[in-house]
């Protein structure tokens, strides 16, 4: 249940996948009202803070999940779907799991070449420090271009994949959607789909 | 800033100061008590320096306010009964980083558009040593008054101006600027070079 198998993913990889996907969606939207809407200065100066502490709670997660997706079994891509759908999936999420590591540590290059130098005080609890690199103007305007576009394109591969995942699930009605809700889902099915089998059905009869 | 005329006649140590033996060691030439008494104007060539640590060391916040003004007046007979008025126009804070003047000037902490100005008053002055004193008085910012202390070190007399050095620690969060803690310190170091010019 844990783990995946050939046919689903596991809880490990389900609870992995929304949790990330939740910070995420939080740190682009606080990331855009923190830099793009007019608010009070002394709510701006927490909300950053806050993105930075978040931000690092996606890193450590991502990174996580990068290596879980290298080391645990892929499930088998979900039935009825195109050589290409398939293909357009797993670069998808390979793009995905790379942006999700590639935007926040360029996050933390922002704050590492900031010129304000204010420490990030993870949830107010401890320092995680800079990264050792110069501060300077120009260094801190070159990451933030880099942690916003990379970001925004983050966003956009989110939006695909999302979309993707609703058109299966409403329009194609198959269980690409289902099976990253419940480690349960395809063995509920494969039961069903077992005891429903006259064969098998059979054998269960005393 | 007690200055109780005693014995001998020729006073030592100065200003805010109280007349001790051995005071004469730091100020060679001893002034006449009677000379530094007086009104001085705080003169533009005065520094008003402050800091703010920040969590897990570093420069944290440090800067200068270019503009302020004020006056004090030495007691002849008791430094006890000697006043200060300082006013302070945060709108003219110096730190290096203009992203950071410009929070500093924000509703977040001074609020210039709304408070133009921090004023202290003396309400208490008490002589702490033979060159040193201590100020008490009232600090108003962002619409609150509050009392607050400052020591002050005698740096330099001569018949027409005076220098002392003014430090104090003053907490935020009771004018309503604590924005920033726990990372910055909800204290400001205040370290003040204070010119006084004789009125
Ligand atoms: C997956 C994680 C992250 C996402 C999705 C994300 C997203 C964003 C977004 C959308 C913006 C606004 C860009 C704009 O509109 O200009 C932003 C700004 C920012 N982010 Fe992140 N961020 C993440 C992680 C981090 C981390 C870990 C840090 C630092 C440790 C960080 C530091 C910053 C800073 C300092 C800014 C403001 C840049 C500026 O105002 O110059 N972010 N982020
Ligand atoms: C916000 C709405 C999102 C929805 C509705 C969604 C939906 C899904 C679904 C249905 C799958 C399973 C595909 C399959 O059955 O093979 C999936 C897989 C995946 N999703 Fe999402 N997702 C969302 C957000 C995200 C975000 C923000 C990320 C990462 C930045 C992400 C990264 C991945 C990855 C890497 C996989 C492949 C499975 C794995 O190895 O973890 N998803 N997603």
């Amino acid at each position: 249940m844990l783990r995946n198998d050939r046919a689903g993913f596991g809880w490990v990889t389900i609870v992995l996948h929304w949790t990330i996907a939740v910070i995420i969606l939080a740190l682009l939207a606080l990331g855009f009202i923190m830099r793009r809407v007019p608010i009070d200065p002394a709510l701006q100066f927490s909300l950053y803070q806050w993105h930075k502490s978040l931000g690092f709670t996606a890193l450590g997660l991502a990174a996580i999940r990068a290596l879980w997706h290298v080391i645990e079994l892929r499930p088998q891509p979900p039935a009825g779907l195109s050589p290409l759908e398939q293909r357009a999936g797993s670069v998808t999420h390979i793009v995905l799991i790379g942006l999700a590591l590639a935007v926040p540590l360029a996050g933390w290059a922002v704050a590492s070449t900031s010129t304000l130098n204010i420490p990030s005080f993870y949830f107010n609890w401890f320092i995680i420090p800079h990264l050792p690199m110069a501060k300077s103007a120009p260094a801190e305007d070159f990451w933030t271009l880099v942690h916003m576009t990379l970001a925004y394109l983050l966003l956009a591969f989110v939006a695909f994949h999302a979309l993707a995942a609703l058109y299966h699930h409403f329009a194609r009605r198959d269980d690409v959607l289902v099976r990253m809700l419940s480690a349960g889902s395809h063995r509920r099915k494969r039961s069903q789909a077992a005891s429903a089998d006259p064969v098998i059905a059979g054998r269960k009869k005393p | 800033m007690t200055l109780r005329l005693q014995p001998p006649p020729r006073a030592i140590a100065l200003a805010f100061l109280a007349v001790m033996p051995g005071a004469s060691l730091t100020f060679a030439a001893a002034p006449d008590l009677a000379d530094a008494a007086g009104n001085y104007g705080i003169t533009s060539a005065s520094r008003i320096h402050f800091t703010v640590a920040q969590t897990g060391g570093g420069g944290g916040i440090a800067g200068d306010f270019g503009k302020f003004s004020g006056s004090f007046r030495i007691d002849r007979n008791d430094v006890g009964r000697s006043t200060v008025e300082f006013t302070l126009y945060p709108a003219s804070v110096k730190t290096g980083e203009k992203r950071v003047e410009d929070f500093l000037k924000s509703s977040a902490v001074f609020d210039t558009a709304n408070y133009s100005t921090v004023t202290f008053r003396s309400t208490n002055v008490k002589q702490t040593g033979p060159d040193t004193a201590a100020v008490e008085g009232t600090l108003t910012a962002r619409g609150t008054s509050r009392k607050e202390r400052f020591s002050v070190t005698l740096l330099d007399w001569n018949r027409g101006s005076i220098a002392f050095n003014i430090r104090g620690n003053i907490h935020r969060s009771p004018y309503g600027m604590d924005v920033g803690t726990p990372i910055y310190s909800n204290v400001v170091e205040f370290d003040m070079n204070i010119k006084g010019q004789r009125r």
